[in-house]
């Protein structure tokens, strides 16, 4: 075993530090070492984004990056994506449109949605599928994961959209349990 | 009375069969809040890894675990010697087969499990597993079934050595596992002398692998004190893991807890019982600690459950107009150096006799060989039915060949042998009866909706056209799909009937609890069984709390595979609903003072027939339930299900796909996919659509470049996700999809599945599509996968590339 380092950097707007030998992913210090489960891992080679967070406004796998190598950066997950208790606009499309089945690749996919809405608020069908081609879904075929971005996509735009989960609009204060 | 808008309003609230509820697993996964078994921690976990064979086949010399047992962190090195005074060195197979758990003496594929290294954590664990010094010598490798079988090929498996019976009957040479036969040899031979048509096709269905996005893994924790085990294991079938845990590890079953957590995929690749589990669950009782042991993809897709391998010959014999009158099949089975299938025990062969497809074939007779190789064992059911893909995909291989020689049109064809709807239920020439079905219909709604007399039009411009840069390829399948598996009579596994269970019981408030012995891996059972339980009994779905996959609480069920969930849990949740129900009824008659069947179930509530106003809620009668039950009556209410269906279901579909391939680069585009499917009553149709996006998405995957190949040494060659196969957004097509409704008569609520129909229809139906486009120029067929360089090298044979 190697010597340890410390780390420092800012986890959904949260201060961190952390000790870990200079070969850590930063994928296994946010699961092991920080609790933040909901980035996954499918494959640990860069290939399935499963493990995608964003990192200085930039998505990022992060199985694919060392933790020392974060020092200072400011670093968004999964469970940031919600502010103040209220669900992101892709958090609900994904929802209503049935964008996800078992929920793997999930935390991934709306981390890079999240990535492609900031960068382009208003997608084609063809570039959300050309942003969305790094995270992969063995579930969905993808054709409900570009509605769900599409969803996400009106709403931010101040467009209407339906919205019949729930959790959702007018209804989220009476949210029953998962189940 | 009731006015319209009062009745839909209760109907929504109700979310029951048919609405497109949203669903109640969601808002978990969408925070990142999902519960998976790497997601677990336990105080004091260790953290296990595998040393693998670099090897296909080799003896194993000598082991030296000496360094790795020094290195700091490192908690103990398991290996055959140390598993075999727990005599847990080898364990059997959901095949009726043994496997071993850490190699005894031997490799016999690559990567296989050698010794199991448990460390503080993974990256102790893998360096440790470093440290572990193997010796091998290497042995002649064997990866091609024909030649396993020839007189002097080299012995697979030493511990088989003189047993010339398996578990499914005669051995005929060192290397063949079974044959299984099933029809009327005889027959059928004499029709094929006859007929005045014959066709004869060698196919071969690929390995490949199911790859679900989260690979295989398990937290085995064992008390020392109490003496229980429990385990957190990424399962399809939980129930049949504790009784295989049970009979392996001599626990009594009541003191093993196995638990699914959420599961990231299963599609096959979860149903069986893995050295890995095996390994930590041992190193957990000896060392009382909680062991993780997760799979890194390399290891999940070149060592648990590879699928399919089927080396298939197919004939069928015809008259002049393209009546079938016999198909006789033969296949070579490559089952790997381990028969791990999980098929049921009486099938070695899995469904594959549904080979007889939609088509009314007076005769037929397969014959199919298992054959041990050096390549990992599996042989599962991806996203299928046991082995009615291969099925499904021969038949409708064969027929569009007919129709190929005869000239005659394949969707023709295909209806002048359709089985006639007047003919169900339908007994196969193999042995099955299909209970219901609609075939016509069904075709002529997808021509209708693809122009195809357009199409063909279209098509036969481009091919009078030299210079047309792409060749146009129509693909047609009408398939029918088993499953429900299944008639405990004819289906077990290990010796357990596969049934299923439900048990629901409904609290004071008019709430309700329901466990069933299923386990959802992604199909959106908590939204759907709860939509069955609303419709049944009248408590509306959002009061409804589902749960399954946890031993300790589900009834004993054998699980979620061969889209099985619906057409057996799906009953056993209908029946005890009804159970309910019947209660319920009871208990209102009770309070309204009149007679049980003077009342009339109406939604949420019973009333009185023909007195307005005068009912009693569901929410009214459960608390009556439990204060104010009519005399003799036991308080409560709930009931439970075990339900063992009286026959499969039998979904079925009609597809078409139009692509367009260039000719000079291989490359493929689909232009359109249309997918119609009946799968009898639908309950939640949005669910349903997505699970048809999914199994197309795996069909495309698989027919157009999933494989898993080897190299002569036995190497896998597809092992990491930069070779093998999953389609991207960018490449995977658009899906239309349809739908008619034949309801299953024997099933409660006329369900039949639908999770695998789509996989096991699209990929013959792509397959018709590229043979399509080279049918003019004498291909009659080709081999998966159609990846653009084997497509290219096709245009490169018939000299029409550049
Ligand atoms: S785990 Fe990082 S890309 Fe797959
Ligand atoms: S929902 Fe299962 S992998 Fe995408």
């Amino acid at each position: 075993m190697s010597q340890t380092v410390k780390v420092t950097f800012k986890l959904n707007d949260r201060p961190v530090e952390v000790l870990v030998e200079p070969r850590e992913l930063l994928i296994h210090t946010l699961r092991e070492k920080l609790a933040h489960t909901g980035p996954h891992i499918g494959c640990e080679t860069s290939h399935c984004g499963a493990c995608t967070v964003d990192m200085n406004g930039a998505s990022l796998k992060s199985c694919t990056i060392l933790t020392v190598q974060c020092e200072g950066a400011d670093i968004l997950t999964i469970e940031g994506i919600a502010k103040n208790g209220e669900l992101h606009a892709l958090q609900e499309g994904f929802m209503q449109e049935h964008g996800l089945q078992c929920g793997f690749c999930t935390p991934g996919m709306i981390t890079r949605a999240y990535r492609l809405l900031q960068e382009i608020p208003d997608p084609t069908e063809e570039e959300i599928r050309y942003w969305m081609a790094g995270n992969l879904c063995r579930c969905t075929g993808y054709q409900n994961i570009v509605k769900s971005i599409q969803y996400a996509a009106r709403k931010l735009r101040g467009e209407p959209v339906e919205t019949s989960h729930p959790l959702m609009g007018e209804k989220a204060a009476q949210s029953e349990m998962a189940g | 009375m009731d006015t319209v808008a009062d009745q839909t309003e209760r109907l929504g609230k109700l979310e029951g069969m048919g609405c497109s509820r949203k669903r109640r697993e969601d808002p978990r996964f969408i925070q990142g809040k999902g519960n998976y078994v790497d997601d677990i921690k336990m105080p004091g976990m260790l953290f296990g890894v595998m040393v693998r064979s670099p090897y296909a086949h080799a003896r194993i010399k000598k082991i030296d675990t000496s360094k790795a047992k020094a290195h700091p962190g490192v908690y103990a090195v398991l290996t055959a010697e140390d598993l075999k005074p727990l005599k847990l060195h080898w364990m059997p197979t959901l095949a009726g087969d043994v496997q071993a758990v850490l190699a005894d003496e031997k490799v016999s594929f690559q990567n296989q499990e050698v010794a199991f290294v448990v460390a503080e954590d993974r990256y102790v664990a893998a360096d440790a597993a470093e440290l572990v010094e193997v010796e091998y010598e290497p042995l002649p490798v064997v990866i091609d079934p024909f030649k396993a079988l020839a007189p002097d090929a080299p012995v697979i498996r030493d511990d088989l050595q003189g047993k010339d019976t398996g578990s499914h009957g005669a051995r005929k040479h060192h290397n063949h596992i079974f044959n299984w036969e099933v029809g009327d040899r005889d027959k059928t031979e004499r029709v094929f002398a006859d007929a005045e048509v014959t066709v004869k096709q060698d196919m071969l269905y690929p390995r490949v692998h199911p790859c679900p996005l989260e690979t295989c893994g398990c937290v085995a924790s064992f008390d020392k004190i109490r003496g229980d085990l429990t385990v957190y294991i990424t399962s399809q079938a939980p129930h049949v893991v504790r009784t295989v845990v049970g009979l392996l590890s001599t626990i009594p079953e009541s003191k093993i807890r196995i638990i699914s957590p959420d599961i990231g995929g299963g599609f096959g690749n979860k149903v069986g019982v893995y050295p890995g589990y095996v390994a930590a669950i041992v190193a957990s009782i000896v060392l009382g600690r909680p062991v993780k042991w997760i799979e890194s993809r390399q290891e999940n897709l070149t060592t648990t459950a590879f699928a399919r391998d089927y080396h298939m010959t197919g004939e069928l014999a015809a008259d002049k107009d393209g009546r079938i009158k016999a198909l006789r099949v033969k296949v070579i089975a490559d089952h790997g150096a381990f028969d791990a299938c999980a098929d049921p025990t009486k099938y070695p062969a899995g469904l594959f006799h549904v080979c007889t497809g939609s088509y009314d074939i007076p005769n037929a007779f397969v014959s199919v060989d298992g054959v041990y190789t050096n390549k990992f064992p599996g042989g599962v059911a991806y996203r299928c039915s046991f082995r009615v893909t291969e099925a499904v995909y021969l038949v409708e291989r064969m027929i569009d060949t007919l129709a190929l020689k005869l000239g005659i049109d394949r969707a023709e064809i295909r209806k002048r042998n359709f089985i006639r709807k007047d003919q169900f239920p339908y007994a196969t020439p193999l042995g099955l009866e299909y209970d219901s079905g609609d075939y016509a219909p069904a075709l002529d709604k997808v021509l209708a909706a693809m122009d195809y007399q357009g199409l063909l039009a279209e098509q036969a411009k481009k091919r009078a056209d030299p210079d047309s840069p792409t060749l146009m390829g129509i693909g047609i399948c009408t398939f029918t799909e088993i499953v429900g598996a299944g008639p405990s009579k004819n289906c077990d596994i290990l010796g357990i009937g596969m049934f299923d269970s439900c048990e629901i019981r409904v609290h004071p408030d008019g709430s309700a609890i329901a466990r069933m012995g299923t386990i959802t891996q992604g199909q959106g059972h908590q939204t759907t069984y709860a939509q069955i339980i609303a419709t049944e009994t009248g408590i509306p779905a959002s009061m409804i709390h589902t749960e399954e996959g946890d031993t300790a609480t589900a009834p004993y069920g054998l699980g979620t595979y061969g889209s099985r969930s619906t057409p057996v849990a799906g009953a056993a949740v209908a029946n005890a609903s009804r159970k309910i129900r019947e209660k319920a009824r009871q208990i209102a008659a009770h309070l309204l003072e009149v007679a049980p069947d003077d009342l009339e179930f109406d939604l949420d509530q019973f009333r009185v027939k023909g007195v307005p106003g005068k009912a009693k809620s569901m929410k009214e009668i459960a608390w009556a339930a439990y204060n104010n039950v009519p005399p003799g009556m036991e308080h409560g209410l709930e009931a439970v299900d075990y339900y063992d269906p009286p026959n499969f279901t039998f979904p079925f579909g009609a597809y078409m796909c139009v692509l367009d391939i260039d000719r000079h680069t291989g490359e493929t585009q689909v232009r359109r996919f249309y997918a119609l499917d009946d799968c009898g009553t639908r309950i939640n149709p949005m669910i349903i659509e997505g699970q048809i996006h999914g199994g197309l998405t795996e069909g495309f995957a698989v027919a157009m470049g999933q494989q898993m190949p080897y190299d002569d040494e036995g190497n896998v060659m597809g092992s990491t996700l930069m070779d093998y196969f999953v389609p991207t957004s960018m490449e995977t097509p658009k899906w239309e999809t349809d739908f008619t409704v034949t309801p299953s008569p024997h099933h409660p609520i006329g369900a039949k599945g639908v999770a695998e129909s789509p996989h096991v229809g699209s990929i013959p139906c792509f397959t018709s599509a590229v043979v399509d486009a080279f049918s003019h120029l004498g291909v009659t067929h080709m081999n998966m996968p159609h990846s653009s360089y084997r497509v290219w090298q096709q245009c490169q044979a018939l000299g029409i590339a550049n």
